[in-house]
């Protein structure tokens, strides 16, 4: 099956006020895709809803079928750390944990109960060798995470996710506090990792969605507009509301 | 003739001045009284030789030894429940029926008078479960009075820490007790710490509550097993006072006593202060 | 899952003790305490002047251990309410702040130090002073008041401070945009906004004075009368219980549980009041 992510008819609402409504929407395996839509549309709750984040706000109420990997998300038997595992994500503000750059890779790792030190060794090695991160903390691997510059430090929250060993990663505005600098660093980590795993990007820069994605979904108003390859979505868009949003019509 | 409005001002802000620095100025003679009058009574042979004469000659040794296992008994058993109490009311639940029902438990029994604690510990853990008057019945007794702070302070120290350490910890795979015990404890340790030591204040100073539990008989040896009987420093003081034994040994003791208190408050502040700082 | 399932159940479990601690404290107080004022009428217990222990037949009537509580409680509030809310205005609302980080710790410190020690510096500064400057044994309600008027500063100083912190900023500056002076803002718009957590922070102080033991028993002397003069001696219904309990026994100490009986209902009553009230507050 070439989608690893399979929303039908799949809805969201807190409270009782509908946030998402009959999202359809395939995402495709080794693929970079782009979520993007104005503030509020739902682009973030359809992220936090795939590994199940949105547990947490009080009064969440779901419609239509969410899939990862053929297994039902919401399915009441679903192992939510283990999900969670499978669809690391990353948030928008850098939040390493209070402790070394050492200790909050191996995070995940150790929760899963790996205690070997050469294997948490090679983790930490391997996992901030793909978020392009090795090289600038290499020989400072005690110090506080805190104590990273910004870009840095969202380039640990990356290396950390990645050392769940995930088949989705979950990227949430990733980006929108850093410098061009730290921002390439991503997007050329994420050009590598996609052999191995899925990317969603959820993202409020549309110049990235069309540099840095293979696939495009718009979403506006808790419905999916469109969605294709982003070839298509930003030089020919079905919708004249994806392209009104992409020349900056409005957003 | 109307006052002018600044004039007024000016003369209640004079009389707020002088009652605030009335209050902590009754503070600072209480403790430069004892201390003055207490400190040259503290010598090694007085911290360190068993009493005699019932506390009228010699030291306190034996009754700083018990109150230590006093406090401690406390303190070990009112820590679990405590803390457990509020990573329950923190982590575990929102705000409903059942939490407002503990918070009124531990709201009313912060208001319980410490008489009305040692009554109980005395008919309770004394008679009823034939504990007899011994640094066990007096541990109890101090844990439920300690409940409430430690209780307190430890739902102010896990929600000084940030919610998205949480979500963090969710999104890398973590049970809530994985996120409890790896992130959340971590997070508001010397929080919690805080608590404890100001409980152990409080059972120190305490004496109505453990006068009728852990006993009043002055040992001539230092206690050894929980089922002893002890006198702690409170207590001691209390019956050198009001008996007139000893104004000499009297004033020894609340020296040791108020000098503890001093650097436990002051320790349990500055611990939190920082903490709290820490995520400000 | 059933790990965590169990976990959540253990902790429930723990946070019932406080709730469970206080349940039992009830029952046990009211078991040991109720049949004595059953057997001789709840108004010879609460309204008899006479306490005659040893007495044949002996006599519990605790009135004027009720008296001796309010006449100390009532002393205690009118030295210590106005000093420990003129604290609390003058440290929410004019206190530089160097002076705060200062004087707060050192009023939470107050609550530290133990009821002996205020008890014995009454009993070896205060009483003498009485005695010789204002008459009467010196072991009185006045003695009691002046103690523990102070005792009840850090309770009335610290939730009056929280209650005066809680009113919003925008509306004192609402005051001092239409001219107001410091105090004037204070007195008309934070006090008032203020006071039910005021009221709160009175009625819980006035809990600790009826509740405190040791400071009390070594300051007012304990003859069990119905006092007419500030100087005269009384005893309050806490120093009843800690000053015979040990030696009572049988009957006798069944009635010193009977006491406790009718302070922790009136503790109880003071404390639901005072929630019931800053709840009021908060809702405002």
């Amino acid at each position: 099956m070439n989608a690893i992510i399979e929303a039908r008819g799949f809805g969201v609402s807190y409270g009782g006020s509908a946030v998402l409504r009959g999202v359809d929407l395939a995402i495709r395996r080794n693929k970079i895709t782009a979520i993007i839509g104005p503030a509020g549309s739902g682009k973030t709750t359809f992220l936090r809803c795939i590994n199940r984040l949105s547990d947490l706000a009080p009064g969440l109420g779901v419609t239509g079928g969410l899939s990862l990997d053929g297994r039902d998300v919401y399915a009441t038997e679903t192992d939510v750390a283990d999900l969670r595992r499978r669809a690391g994500m990353v948030f928008a503000v850098p939040i390493p944990l209070p402790r070394s750059v050492y200790e909050n890779v191996v995070f995940g790792p150790k929760l899963l109960g790996v205690r070997s030190r050469a294997k948490l060794d090679e983790i930490v090695e391997r996992t901030l060798r793909a978020a392009v991160l090795w090289e600038e903390v290499k020989d400072r691997l005690n110090v506080s995470g805190l104590k990273l510059s910004g870009g840095q430090q969202q380039r640990l929250c990356l290396a950390r996710t990645l050392a769940l060993e995930p088949q989705v990663l979950l990227l949430d505005e990733p980006c929108s506090g850093l410098d061009p600098i730290s921002t390439a660093k991503i997007e050329e980590a994420m050009q590598d990792l996609k052999s191995s795993l899925t990317v969603v990007l959820v993202t409020n820069n549309v110049k990235q969605a069309a540099r840095a994605s293979d696939r495009t979904a718009f979403f506006l108003m808790g419905e999916l507009v469109e969605e294709g390859p982003t070839a298509d979505i930003f030089t020919s868009p079905r919708d004249s509301r994806t392209n009104d949003y992409i020349v900056g019509r409005f957003g | 003739m109307r006052i002018p409005p600044k004039v007024v001002h000016y003369s209640v802000l004079t009389f707020l001045w002088a009652v605030t620095l009335g209050t902590v100025g009754t503070l600072c003679v209480i403790i430069g009284w004892v201390l003055v009058k207490g400190l040259p009574a503290i010598t090694p042979g007085f911290l360190f030789s068993a009493p005699e004469g019932a506390g009228r000659e010699g030291g306190i040794f034996p009754v700083i030894v018990g109150t230590l296992w006093v406090i401690l008994g406390a303190v070990l058993i009112a820590t679990p429940l405590g803390v457990g109490t509020s990573i329950f009311l923190v982590e575990y639940t929102r705000e409903n029926w059942v939490t407002r029902v503990i918070r009124f438990g531990a709201d009313c029994l912060a208001g319980i008078p410490s008489i009305i604690f040692g009554l109980f510990g005395y008919v309770f853990f004394v008679v009823a479960l034939g504990f007899r008057w011994s640094i066990l019945s007096g541990a109890l007794t101090l844990a439920l009075m300690s409940l409430p702070t430690i209780i307190r302070t430890s739902e102010v120290a896990l929600r000084a820490v940030p919610p998205q350490y949480r979500e963090v910890s969710y999104a890398l795979g973590a049970t809530r007790w994985q996120m409890v015990l790896r992130v959340v404890i971590p997070g508001s340790l010397p929080g919690i710490v805080t608590g404890i030591v100001l409980a152990m204040g409080r059972s120190m100073s305490e004496t109505a509550a453990v006068i009728f539990t852990a006993g009043t008989v002055l040992p001539d040896s230092v206690p050894t097993s929980p089922g002893d009987s002890v006198r702690t420093l409170a207590v001691h003081f209390y019956l050198l006072a009001v008996e007139g034994l000893s104004e000499k040994n009297a004033f020894g003791t609340a020296a040791i006593l108020v000098l503890s208190i001093l650097v436990i408050n002051v320790g349990a502040y500055t611990l939190m202060h920082r903490f709290l700082a820490r995520y400000r | 899952m059933k790990q965590e399932t169990a976990i959540r159940l253990i902790l429930l479990g723990l946070a019932m003790s406080a709730v469970g601690a206080l349940a039992v404290i009830t029952t046990f107080i009211m078991k040991e305490g109720l049949p004595v004022i059953f057997r001789h009428g709840l108004g010879s217990f609460l309204f008899g002047t006479e306490w005659q222990p040893n007495a044949e037949p002996a006599r519990f009537g605790v009135f004027a251990m009720i008296v001796g509580s309010a006449a100390v409680t009532g002393g205690a509030l009118v030295i210590g309410v106005p000093v420990g809310l003129g604290s609390a205005i003058f440290l929410s609302e004019f206190a530089p702040r160097r002076v705060v980080t200062f004087f707060k710790p050192a009023i939470e410190l107050l609550a530290g130090i133990p009821s002996v020690v205020f008890g014995f510096m009454g009993m070896l500064v205060l009483l003498p002073f009485i005695r010789e400057h204002i008459g009467g044994r010196g072991a009185s309600v006045l003695a009691g008041s002046i103690i523990l008027g102070i005792m009840i500063l850090p309770t009335v100083i610290a939730i009056s401070v929280d209650a005066l912190r809680a009113v919003p900023r925008s509306y004192r500056e609402g005051s001092f945009a239409l001219g107001a002076t410091g105090w004037q803002t204070t007195w008309r718009v934070t006090l008032p906004a203020a006071r039910a957590g005021i009221v709160a922070a009175v009625i819980l102080g006035m809990g600790r004075a009826i509740g405190e033991t040791m400071a009390v028993i070594m300051v007012t002397g304990n003859s069990v009368q119905i006092p007419r003069s500030p100087l005269d001696a009384v005893r309050t219904l806490t120093s009843n219980i800690a000053l015979e309990m040990s030696y009572a026994d049988g009957e006798h100490r069944e009635a010193l549980f009977a006491t406790g009986v009718v302070l922790f209902v009136i503790i109880m009553c003071l404390n639901t009041l005072a929630n019931a009230i800053a709840r009021v507050g908060k809702r405002d």
